[in-house]
């Protein structure tokens, strides 16, 4: 992983955005490291015109995947994994790109997601993207990511980018990037993500002590909740 | 501090010999187990609840009562005593008769249980496990301090002047521990009580469950029983001890290799290195052991699983020699030098009846003459205050 952390890199944390790129492609460079590549770089053209600085970590999987494989087994992340983890936790925005394998996205890109908390990408604005052999994969996106990154809660742009060996060579492409990049740079922008988790973090479900919290966000532990309540001999409201 | 070893009550075959015990010689195996705790010099021997192969301990009390029969000394307790999928009138009734066979050498430490289809068994849903858990352990509590009982939940049927019998030993109930993993409504009940907390100290990342200890003794303190450092800890572990460490990696390896909860994953060294299971020689065993003394604070009560994944009788009375013989003293000994003065001792039934009447007899409840029912109003039981009318249940 030759990145940088978002958390110690910047100089100004509150003000550099971090933008991670989360890559299951498998050569070096993949295709779906190319199309997130193209993306990372026009959105922070779109950010550094704002006067927004930005900063880029990569999370590759593919030097990660035995330490997947060994923390679905184990239960827990290995010290490598859990670098992987925190970044993604200290994420303004995410690319996530996938190669397209059996009609399907990547088992190594499931498997990733697979451990990762609940609710760590919560209002995270996202723009998803995958690679395949063919045209007729372009619906994989929608029909797996999406449904994927809306179970965590994040907000994906509404562009997502395919890429078929075809759409290399057509400027469509290069249209449909500037388009997500713009959609994940205005988000980016407006600060959605601490507007939401600011106000709301509380009100969603949380694994205690997980790898999620945001700096703005409400203290951990909140008493005044009916469990609580019922934890120190009060009684749940009457169950219709 | 009170050093012990707690088993889940497996039935595992053993993966160097094929040899599976029957179901006879893992419970006769687990009696000798207990007795030999004691032997060894260990202050607790604890048992699992399950209710499904390939484990024996559908009743922890019978085999704690049994026990406490062979023994002298030795506290019994469990790991875990179910208190979502029992009827808390059931524990309460079943866990005051073992305290007074133990003669008040019994706690218990309750848990929820993570074998879904084992809620449906016992009419209950899991979805419903930590409402069901937080409940029953309000209900279980009136049941062991207040002689009738008028009580509505959500989950059991509603109880009218009802009497929890027998009273516990001496009037004064069994200790009780909270165990959990991840739930901060666990850690708040057990404060809230003033109640000890269990931590199961394995499966996870070195000090992954402390953020959850600290929460309970941030709580112990705001409730007003005693300072942080003076709330009621303890910590499950695993050991697998030998002369070398070398040995203790080699002789562990193929159980480990096998065992349900580790086996065709990462390697025991990784395990060792990452986790809380502490393999090694007795020197290894009690450093690791001192880290969490460091990290978690002086804490009262460490429990190990020494008998999983198939490993023979003969090797874990083994192993309780070694535990017992070489490890355990040393960690009295430098625990003790390493204590803070204001740490609290673990709860006996001893200080507990101190803590209740100081130097007056304790109350020995004798019944009333049956009246066919439990619905008295003030106690069924001859102290109690004639001057204080009886409350009968308003119906309709």
């Amino acid at each position: 992983m030759n990145s940088t952390s978002p958390q110690h890199a910047h100089p100004d944390p509150e003000q550099t955005r971090s933008i991670v790129v989360l890559s299951g492609g498998m050569s070096d460079t993949s295709s779906s490291r190319m199309l997130a590549d193209r993306l990372t770089q026009k959105t922070l053209d779109r950010l550094n015109g704002k006067g927004i600085p930005a900063a880029v970590s990569i999370i590759e999987l593919r030097p990660l995947a035995a330490n997947i494989a060994q923390a679905i087994v184990s239960g827990f992340p290995d010290p490598d994994l859990q670098a992987a983890i925190d970044r993604l936790a200290a994420a303004d925005a995410v690319i996530a790109t996938t190669p397209i394998y059996k009609a399907g996205i990547s088992g190594l890109f499931k498997a990733f997601m697979d451990i990762l908390d609940n609710d760590l990408l919560i209002a995270v604005p996202v723009v998803l993207a995958a690679t395949g052999g063919s045209a007729r994969h372009a619906l994989v996106i929608d029909d797996q990511l999406r449904p994927l990154f809306a179970f965590m809660r994040t907000l994906t742009t509404p562009t997502s980018l395919f890429a078929a060996p075809e759409d290399w060579g057509d400027s469509a492409l290069t249209t449909r990037i500037e388009r997500a990049a713009t959609e994940l740079a205005a988000m980016v922008t407006t600060g959605i993500r601490a507007a939401i988790t600011d106000d709301a973090w509380g009100k969603y479900q949380h694994t205690f002590a997980g790898n999620a919290r945001p700096a703005t966000a409400a203290p951990e532990v909140a008493f005044d909740t009916d469990l609580m309540r019922l934890a120190t001999g009060g009684t749940l409201a009457a169950r219709a | 501090m009170q050093f012990g070893i707690f088993s889940v009550s497996d039935i595992t075959r053993n993966p160097v010999t094929g040899y599976t015990p029957s179901e006879a010689e893992r419970i006769d195996a687990t009696v000798k187990m207990a007795v030999k705790a004691e032997e060894v010099g260990l202050d607790v021997f604890a048992i699992g609840e399950h209710h499904n192969p390939p484990f024996f301990s559908s009743s922890p009390t019978t085999l704690l009562a049994h026990v406490a029969a062979l023994t002298k000394r030795i506290i019994l307790s469990t790991s875990v005593t179910l208190i979502t999928t029992n009827d808390p009138v059931r524990i309460a009734e079943e866990y005051a008769l073992a305290q007074h066979l133990a003669k008040g050498r019994l706690d218990l430490t309750l848990g929820r249980g993570n074998t879904v289809p084992v809620y449906p068994w016992f009419g209950k849903d899991i979805r419903q496990g930590l409402p069901l858990a937080l409940e029953n352990y309000n209900l279980l509590h009136r049941l062991w301090r207040e002689d009738v009982v008028d009580w509505e939940g959500n989950f059991r049927t509603p109880l009218q002047g009802f009497t929890s019998t027998p009273r516990p030993l001496d009037d004064v109930p069994p200790f009780v521990w909270h165990g959990a993993i991840r739930t901060p409504e666990i850690a708040e009940q057990a404060a809230y009580y003033g109640n000890g907390f269990f931590a199961n100290n394995i499966l996870a990342p070195n000090f992954h469950f402390l953020p959850l200890v600290n929460l309970y003794r941030e709580r112990f303190e705001h409730y007003g029983h005693g300072t942080k450092a003076q709330a009621i800890v303890g910590l499950g572990g695993q050991a697998y001890i030998a002369k070398r460490s070398q040995d203790a990696l080699r002789e562990f390896r193929p159980y480990f290799n096998e065992a349900p909860v580790y086996g065709h994953g990462a390697p025991l060294e990784y395990y060792a290195q990452q986790t809380p299971l502490s393999v090694g020689s007795p020197q290894q065993i009690i450093d690791k052991t001192l880290e969490f003394q460091e990290k978690f604070g002086d804490y009262q009560r460490q429990l190990w699983v020494m008998d999983h994944s198939g490993l023979p009788l003969a090797a874990v009375l083994d192993q309780l020699e070694l535990l017992g013989g070489e490890v355990v003293p040393v960690l009295r000994k430098e625990m003790a030098a390493r204590r803070s003065p204001d740490a609290a001792d673990a709860p006996t039934h001893e200080s507990l009846t101190k803590a209740k009447y100081g130097d007056a007899a304790p109350r020995q409840p004798r019944p009333n003459p049956n009246r066919g029912d439990n619905v008295t109003g003030t106690s069924p039981y001859q102290d109690s205050d004639a001057a204080t009318p009886a409350r009968y249940p308003l119906i309709g």
